[in-house]
């Protein structure tokens, strides 16, 4: 090869750069035309917590390989927390009169949440996890269902086994018309954090140091701590961030749905964890995009009036899409390891 | 006193015993280089020193100071850096990412820049492909970024564990030469090498290792004479 005329791939692939937001730009316009607004919102709402609990997934398999069937639970947990924090607020205040008040609440309950829960996914990592770093793969996943029952046992104890109304902090019936149809503010705003969030996520990734050593950690350990990188901080700070985002998705789930019981996570996190692997287990854009899409299909699934059988429609395609796609839409072709 | 000392080190795998009382030094300045034949123990000693493997005992120190107990991530900031077998450049990263990461402890700024223009020079492929993902390319390029990586962190002690595997002859003898001038710009070097005729070309000193221990240690030029390491490593 001459030189000056070496042609180079590079790292950004052009032709998916510029075809991907394409192909979801006209996915979306068409559910929009077929669904209607109304559903449509539903969706896009449903889907940014499938997609904030599907990151978490992603991202712990990514760096430890570790299906982290707890992930569900703690989501779960974090609508309790959703749940106490709003009371808490909503007590004090008797209600919420003014803006200043709604948004400092809307801080406060989103802030402490996804505090207690990155916490909480942290001290689970340190102590159910990284004592098995080196044991056998099936040992961790079996730690992982134990820590999923231990959740939900918790929760049974501390709260009981019912559905609990999850207080609304967020007035319900706030929305603008546009022409005929009634736009809720409540979808606009968490629509609007849970994209916010995959951003910000985004961009920790791909630009801060300890967002690079995530990443390098994933690709190849061995060679990522011969670099400096301590390791085990950067996994405890995957597991720190996970949790945050389920946690996250909590606060949305209890807004938005108004409710909540011990259960929720096991859906949820079901499907939130067939999500990552239909965008490809590993990679955080394709997680956030599975998490879409599993939300459109669901919905989809109701507007053609089996809402009954959406859970099955889910995984039905979900299994026809991986025969023809194993490594799921943004997943690496190839294992990143030897 | 030497710069980096291995005292009596015990490797295990399990129940595999791999290191048997291991006890080599690098001195300020030298190119040291550990051959033996497949299975010998030749990772297994580099990934100890870098603290990838445990030594159940011995010592390993480095200017004195005690490393065994330590994590990879602190003996890198101690000034040892390890080139590994089979390269392990992170495929889905450019080549300037990849370098990057080899300053990971290092604070950007001019240092760093002069580092990446010395690397540049030394492996001018590198800067023609700066933005290419590693993983797509060759396998002498790559062995060059994963050089080049290491030596972004600044160390004083560089280890490199088969740079010749799987390069074309004159490849291999740029290889070479890179690291005789890396040497002479003032960074000891633990080679560890199957191509042993060329690494007792460069080297200073050598250690023969056999089934987990050293057999034989000598002047790199007194090696190469000895009838024994002639038989059995040089091919004649
Ligand atoms: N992860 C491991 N688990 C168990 N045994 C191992 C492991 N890695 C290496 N060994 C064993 O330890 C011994 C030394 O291996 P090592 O990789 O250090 O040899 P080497 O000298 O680098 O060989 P080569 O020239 O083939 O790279 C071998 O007997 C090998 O089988
Ligand atoms: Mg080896």
């Amino acid at each position: 090869m001459a030189a000056g005329t070496v042609s180079t791939v590079r790292t950004e692939k052009p032709r998916s750069a510029l075809a991907l937001p394409v192909i979801i730009l006209a996915f979306l316009a068409a559910m929009f035309v077929w669904m209607g607004f109304t559903q449509f919102l539903n969706a896009l709402t449903l889907g940014a917590v499938y997609a904030l609990v599907a990151l978490g997934y992603t991202m712990v398999y990514g760096i430890i390989e570790l299906i982290n069937f707890a992930h569900g639970d703690v989501f779960m947990v974090a609508t309790f927390v959703t749940m106490f924090v709003s009371g808490t607020i909503l007590n004090q205040k008797e209600g919420i009169y003014g803006i200043p008040q709604l948004i400092l609440s809307l801080v406060i309950v989103f802030a402490v949440t996804i505090s207690i829960m990155a916490i909480i996914g942290a001290v689970i990592e340190r102590f159910a996890y990284r004592p098995l770093r080196r044991a056998p793969k099936l040992a961790p996943l079996i730690t992982a269902i134990g820590v999923s029952f231990i959740l939900q046992n918790i929760i049974q104890y501390l709260v009981g086994p019912y559905t609990y109304n999850v207080p609304q902090l967020f007035p319900v019936d706030w929305a603008v018309m546009v022409g005929e149809t009634r736009v809720p503010f409540l979808n606009i705003f968490v629509i609007t954090v849970a994209v916010s969030l995959m951003a910000l996520l985004q961009l920790f990734i791909s630009r801060t140091r300890t967002g690079k050593a995530m990443r390098t950690t994933s690709m190849d350990r061995d060679a990522s701590s011969l670099m400096g990188v301590n390791i085990d901080r950067t996994i405890m700070i995957t597991f720190l961030i996970g949790s945050g985002l389920a946690g996250a998705a909590g606060v949305i789930h209890g807004l938005y749905y108004g409710n909540t019981n011990f259960q929720v996570g096991f859906q949820s996190g079901l499907k939130a964890f067939t999500a990552a692997v239909l965008g490809g287990i590993g990679n955080t854009a394709g997680a956030a995009l599975g998490g879409f899409i599993i939300a459109f299909v669901e919905v989809g699934a109701v507007v053609l009036g089996f809402s009954r059988w959406g859970g099955a429609v889910v995984f039905s395609l979900l299994v026809i899409f991986l025969v023809f796609r194993p490594t799921g839409l943004l997943g690496s072709h190839t294992g990143d390891r030897a | 006193m030497a710069l980096l000392e291995l005292k009596d080190v015990n490797t295990y795998y399990g129940a595999v015993h791999a290191l048997r009382g291991i006890s080599l030094n690098v001195n300020e300045g030298e190119i040291v280089t550990l051959i033996g034949s497949n299975g010998a123990g030749k990772t297994t000693t580099l990934r100890t020193i870098s603290g990838l493997e445990h030594a159940r005992s011995g010592s390993i120190t480095l200017g004195g100071t005690p490393i065994h107990q330590a994590k990879p991530h602190e003996i890198v900031r101690l000034g040892i850096s390890h080139a590994p077998e089979g390269r392990r450049v992170f495929a889905r990263m450019s080549v300037r990412e990849n370098l990057e990461m080899g300053a990971f402890l290092r604070k950007s700024g001019p240092e760093v820049q002069a580092d990446f223009k010395k690397v540049f020079d030394l492996f001018p492929r590198l800067k023609e492909r700066e933005f290419q993902a590693a993983g797509t390319m060759s396998g002498g390029e790559q062995q060059m970024l994963a050089i080049g990586r290491a030596l972004m962190a600044q160390p004083k002690v560089l280890l490199l564990d088969e740079p010749s595997m799987g390069l074309a002859p004159i490849l291999v003898e740029q290889i070479f030469d890179i690291i005789k001038e890396i040497n002479s710009r003032g960074t000891a070097v633990l080679l560890v090498e199957q191509n042993a005729m060329m690494a007792l070309g460069i080297a200073h000193r050598g250690y023969i290792l056999q089934i987990g221990e050293i057999t034989i240690e000598d002047d790199a030029s007194a090696l190469a004479k000895n009838p024994k390491v002639k038989e059995a490593y040089l091919g004649v």
